[in-house]
This record gives C-alpha cells, sequence and structure tokens, in this order.
C-alpha cells in the first residue's frame, strides 16, 4: 500500500515536470524576445537589457528551465508586470471566491447527478431514463454562458431572488455569500451533472446484473437499499473516477462562470492576464491549475485502494 | 453518412456482442435528428447571403439596440422607400444580429470540422507510430501525458494569448489540447490489434511497417475516429463560442456567435436577444453534434462506449 502511494507519487512528478517544460517553453516560443515582451512597449535598451539579465536570459535555454523551475519551487513565479503585484500575492488573493465556487459545484452536481443516475438505471428503458439522459447530452451541449446568463435573467432580473452579479467574502456575511453564489455554482454544475450522472447511470446498470443484488433482493432488501447500498457501493469506483476526471470541465467552466458572474476569482485573473497578456501570471495560473487537476485525480487513485478493498496493488 | 454502409459491414464482418438496449429506431433518430440539424445549418451557413441578410458587419449608429422584429424605413436617392427588419434586433453598434447569427454558422462550422479532421490526422499519425514502435511510445505518452494534464480550455486560452488573434491561431489552439486524447486512442486500438493473427500473419508475410500500419492496422481506428471525430467537433465549437465570448478569440468584428454574446454582454439587462438567439443556435448546433456522435458510437462499435 505504502509503496503503491510512493509509486503513483512518483509517476506524477514527470507529468507535471512536462506540463512546467510545457509552461516554460509557451513563453520562450512567442516570437520576439520574451525580455522585451516582459518590459512591455514603453521599455528602452537599457532596461530590456536589465530584464534579460535578470531572468537569465544569457545561459543557455536548459539552465534558464531550471532556474526557472527553482524558482517556483521555492514560491516565486515571478512579478507580475500588469497588476504590480508579486504572482504569488496575486493568487492567494483570488484563491478564495474559486475555491468556494468549486466545492459549491460538486457538492450540488453530487447530490443531483448520483440519485438522478440511479434513478435512471432503476427505470432503465423507460421515459424517466429518457429524460434523466436527454437532460444529460444537453447538459454537455449548451455552453456555460449560455446557462448562466439564462439563469441570471430568470432568478436575478424576473424574479429578482438574487443579487445579479458580484461575490462577497465569506468573511463579510455568509448570507450574502451564498446569495451570490447559488447561481453560479447551478450554472456550473449543471455539465458536471450531465457527466456524473451518465456514469453512474452506466455503472449501476453493470452491477445490477451481479449475484449479490440478486441475493440481496431474494433475502427481502427494499430497493432503494439494493440500489444505494448494493449497487451504488459496487459502482463507485467510475463514479469517482469521472468526478476526478471531470475537474478538468470545472476548471475550464470556473473560467467562463467567474467571468459571467464578475467574481474576481483564478478564473477571471485568468483572463484578464491573458487579455493584458500578462505571461507570469499566465503560467502560474496554469501551473497552478494542472497540478490541483493531477493531484486531485492522484488522491482518488489512491482512495479506490481504500473504498474497494478487492483493489489490492 | 456516406460512409456508413462499409462501416456497417466492417461491423457485421467482426462478431461484437449486440447493443440492445435500445431498440434500433431510436439510435437511428439520433443519428438523423443530428445529421439533419447540422445539414440544416451546413445549408444556412452556406446561403447565408440569400436568406434576407444584410452586410453583417454593417454598423448603423442611428439604429442601436433595437428589439427584434423592429423595421426600418429608408428613403432612396431616387425617392422610393425600402424596408428592412430586423428579426432578431440590432447590436449596440447598429448591426444586424439577425446577419450575424446567419453569417456566424459558418465559423462555428469552419472550425468544428477544421479542428476535428486536422486533430485527428495528427493525433492517428503520431498514435499509430507510438503503439506500434516501442521505443517511440515512451517519450511519445510520456509528453501526451503532460499535455493532458493541462485543463483543454486553460491550454487553448493559454495558447492563443501566444498568437495574434485570428481564425488560424484559434483553430491551433483548439486543435493541440485535443491530440493527446486522439493519440490515446488510436494507441489503445493498435495495441489491442497488433496481437491479432492476420497482423502476425502479415509480418511473417514480410509485410513492411509503413505498409503494415496503413493497411492492416490502420482501418480498425476508423469506426472509433469517426466517433471521437464528432465530439472533437462539438468540443471545438464550444470552445470556439467561448474564446470569443470571453475575448480573446476571433476579433470581435468577424461574425461568430461567440463574439456576438461577448458584443451582448454589456447592455445584457436590458436587452438579452443579443444573447439569446446565437447561444440558442450554439447550443442546438452541439447539441446535433453530440447526439450524432451518441447514436454513431451506439452503431457503430457499443464497445467504445467504455473505451471513450
Amino acid at each position: 500500500m505504502a509503496g503503491y502511494i510512493l509509486r503513483r507519487l512518483a509517476a506524477t512528478l514527470p507529468v507535471m515536470l512536462i506540463v512546467a517544460l510545457f509552461v516554460f517553453l509557451m513563453l520562450r516560443l512567442t516570437p520576439g524576445d520574451p525580455a522585451a515582451i516582459i518590459a512591455g512597449d514603453n521599455a528602452n535598451a537599457e532596461q530590456i537589457a536589465l530584464i534579460r539579465n535578470r531572468l537569465g536570459l544569457d545561459e543557455p535555454i536548459i539552465t534558464q528551465f531550471f532556474i526557472w523551475l527553482m524558482n517556483i519551487l521555492r514560491g516565486d513565479f515571478g512579478e507580475s508586470f500588469f497588476f504590480k503585484k508579486t504572482v504569488a500575492e496575486l493568487i492567494a488573493s483570488r484563491i478564495e471566491p474559486t475555491l468556494a465556487l468549486s466545492i459549491a459545484t460538486i457538492t450540488i452536481a453530487v447530490c443531483i447527478a448520483v440519485p438522478l443516475g440511479v434513478l435512471a438505471a432503476y427505470k432503465q428503458g423507460t421515459i424517466i431514463d429518457k429524460i434523466v439522459m436527454g437532460f444529460s447530452v444537453l447538459g454537455f451541449s449548451v455552453p456555460v454562458f449560455v446557462i448562466g446568463y439564462s439563469l441570471i435573467y430568470l432568478f436575478a432580473i424576473k424574479l429578482n431572488w438574487v443579487p445579479v452579479q458580484g461575490y462577497q467574502r465569506i468573511g463579510d456575511g455568509f448570507g450574502g455569500f451564498l446569495q451570490r453564489l447559488i447561481l453560479p455554482s447551478i450554472t456550473l454544475a449543471v455539465i458536471y451533472i450531465a457527466l456524473i450522472a451518465r456514469m453512474t447511470r452506466t455503472s449501476v446498470l453493470d452491477v445490477m446484473g451481479e449475484d449479490y443484488i440478486r441475493t440481496a433482493r431474494a433475502k427481502g432488501q427494499v430497493e432503494y437499499k439494493v440500489l444505494f447500498r448494493h449497487a451504488l457501493k459496487n459502482a463507485a469506483v467510475p463514479i469517482v473516477t469521472v468526478i476526478g476526471l471531470g475537474v478538468a470541465l470545472l476548471i475550464g467552466g470556473v473560467v467562463v462562470t467567474e467571468s459571467v458572474f464578475t467574481i474576481p476569482g483564478l478564473g477571471r485573473l485568468t483572463v484578464d492576464a491573458v487579455l493584458a497578456r500578462d505571461y507570469p501570471t499566465i503560467q502560474a495560473v496554469i501551473l497552478l491549475f494542472s497540478l490541483v487537476y493531477v493531484l486531485i485525480n492522484l488522491l482518488i487513485d489512491i482512495a479506490y485502494t481504500l473504498f474497494d478493498p478487492r483493489i489490492r496493488y | 453518412m456516406t460512409v456508413e454502409p462499409a462501416l456497417l459491414a466492417k461491423e457485421t464482418a467482426a462478431p461484437r456482442p449486440k447493443p440492445g438496449r435500445t431498440g434500433r429506431l431510436g439510435r437511428d433518430a439520433g443519428i438523423i435528428f443530428g445529421a439533419a440539424v447540422l445539414l440544416l445549418m451546413t445549408l444556412i451557413g452556406i446561403c447565408a447571403p440569400l436568406l434576407g441578410t444584410k452586410n453583417p458587419s454593417e454598423i448603423n449608429p442611428a439604429f442601436r439596440n433595437r428589439v427584434p422584429g423592429i423595421e426600418q424605413t429608408i428613403r432612396n436617392d431616387d425617392g422610393n422607400t425600402t424596408t428592412f427588419k430586423y428579426r432578431m434586433g440590432t447590436d449596440s453598434l447598429g448591426r444586424d444580429v439577425y446577419s450575424r447569427v446567419v453569417y456566424g454558422a459558418r465559423v462555428s462550422l469552419l472550425i468544428g470540422i477544421a479542428v476535428a479532421v486536422i486533430s485527428i490526422a495528427i493525433g492517428l499519425f503520431i498514435g499509430l507510430i507510438a503503439g506500434y514502435l516501442r521505443w517511440v511510445d515512451a517519450i511519445v505518452m510520456r509528453l501526451m501525458d503532460g499535455l493532458m494534464a493541462i485543463p483543454a480550455i486553460l491550454l487553448a486560452i493559454a495558447l492563443v494569448s501566444l498568437f495574434r488573434a485570428g481564425l488560424l491561431s484559434v483553430i491551433i489552439a483548439i486543435i493541440i489540447p485535443e491530440i493527446p486524447r486522439v493519440v490515446r486512442l488510436v494507441r489503445s486500438i493498435v495495441l489491442s490489434v497488433r496481437e491479432e493473427p492476420y497482423v502476425e500473419a502479415a509480418i511473417m508475410a514480410g509485410t513492411r511497417t509503413p505498409l503494415l500500419l496503413v493497411r492492416h492496422i490502420l482501418p480498425n481506428t476508423i469506426p472509433a475516429l469517426i466517433v471521437q471525430g464528432t465530439f472533437i467537433c462539438a468540443n471545438a465549437i464550444l470552445i470556439e463560442a467561448i474564446l470569443s465570448f470571453l475575448g480573446i478569440g476571433i476579433p470581435p468584428e468577424t461574425p461568430t456567435w461567440g463574439n456576438i454574446m461577448a458584443e451582448g454582454r454589456g447592455l445584457f439587462r436590458i436587452y438579452p436577444h443579443n444573447i439569446f438567439f446565437p447561444g440558442l443556435c450554439l447550443a442546438l448546433t452541439v447539441l446535433a453534434v453530440n447526439v450524432l456522435g451518441d447514436g454513431l458510437r451506439d452503431r457503430l462499435d457499443p464497445k467504445l462506449a467504455r473505451r471513450m
């Protein structure tokens, strides 16, 4: 078990190293002098030379990569030349909204999608199943911002139940925080619900033919317990896997949702950074999001061994 | 849709478990619906100048932010009047939203198809080689793992920041995140096919590797790639709309569904039509492609449902 965890951790390192290499090369592959790009339009030759020297751009490219990597491992992502702060500070100030949005989204998605998927599997082939599956395809197809604006139009403008846009820090009052978080979370949850409901249906259907389900029914277990205690438990591994893989969708959705609802989180920061060509910030955000994505999936892999005693490594 | 009979023949040649569950008509309904909507959208895109549109980029400062259905009467030089009906209203520059939506179909479909074709071509090439040559496999798959660790939309957003905004750079930025997924799929098929007796027989008969790959291994990947292609197409249309919507995609004067919505964001509370009409077209098109993909997957290879 410990050996397995170590092996999986070790396998994650090269992946992250390659991500770092991509992110590093991104700036180097841009047409033009990276020092000139960082210095901006109004810099003179001396300032560019200074930046080039400070970034170690005179060194061979491999040395440059390791200097850059070492800095990042120390938490030094450089300085954002648009926001006039260090990138590390910038990111720290933007984490809370994104974290709140993501957690709320995952919670909503799992609470809705898993029962829906189980229901669809139980009522397989009926109209209920078809509606759930139809909704799932629809969820994949409607862009996040269209869902977002439709919800704003209905609940904020027509019904006036919630504020239109914005974000309130959790420290400034829980009620307002929740009120502003609910629409963006539902918006973002739609695609996630589609994904999880589909996978839940498939994997529950897979186990419904197993002997232990027949045994449970034969001993007179009530149907909802058969479904949730026997079937769902055994169908959990693919469902949890897809929740982990769906984090990539979630991250993409966060970028859009935060723009629609003007939430000052990491997603909004990404877009602002791209619009301002703020390369140090872009690099840091991509590294951070990728690291989170990889780590979540690593944790899920490791968690299998705890969830499912049949899996031994 | 013309490829289907040939693929079906292949399907019956290799015995596979019957898909069961949904009836044949139910599955085909998806394919028919998807293909019909797609065909309709393609026709709309091609015939855009004939559909009562005007120049989608023509601004009309005197007629900004009008609600759908409004008519404008213009007195010409010769004294006659002509009336133009703005079916979907005008945007904040007075451009006809209907014309922009109709012309927007061109960009979306072009991007969807271009990204699907190119990323599959590149992914197929890399995947065939990686699946067959072990020493290439180790290096290529590590690179692909790294690329896949970056969420697709994020990678596309980062890539567009590197190039000058434009159609080509958007296409490239969407293709790169899709390639690893194609490579993985192709590689997994190659790995299972290369153990088949007919492949071993071909090797024994002295078939050279390039010919072996093209003639004996490549055909096995086609059904999976057609299905994957439709999903890539749907995804590409969505990502283009997202990039344009965020203001980092195709330049705003080009009519694309994402751009129309980006333009409509500011005045959304008062004039929601700028977002709803293009949003509806976008959702309908992506839905059609997805439904088509689902239908083709069930039809071509039920085993694919697990692989993808």
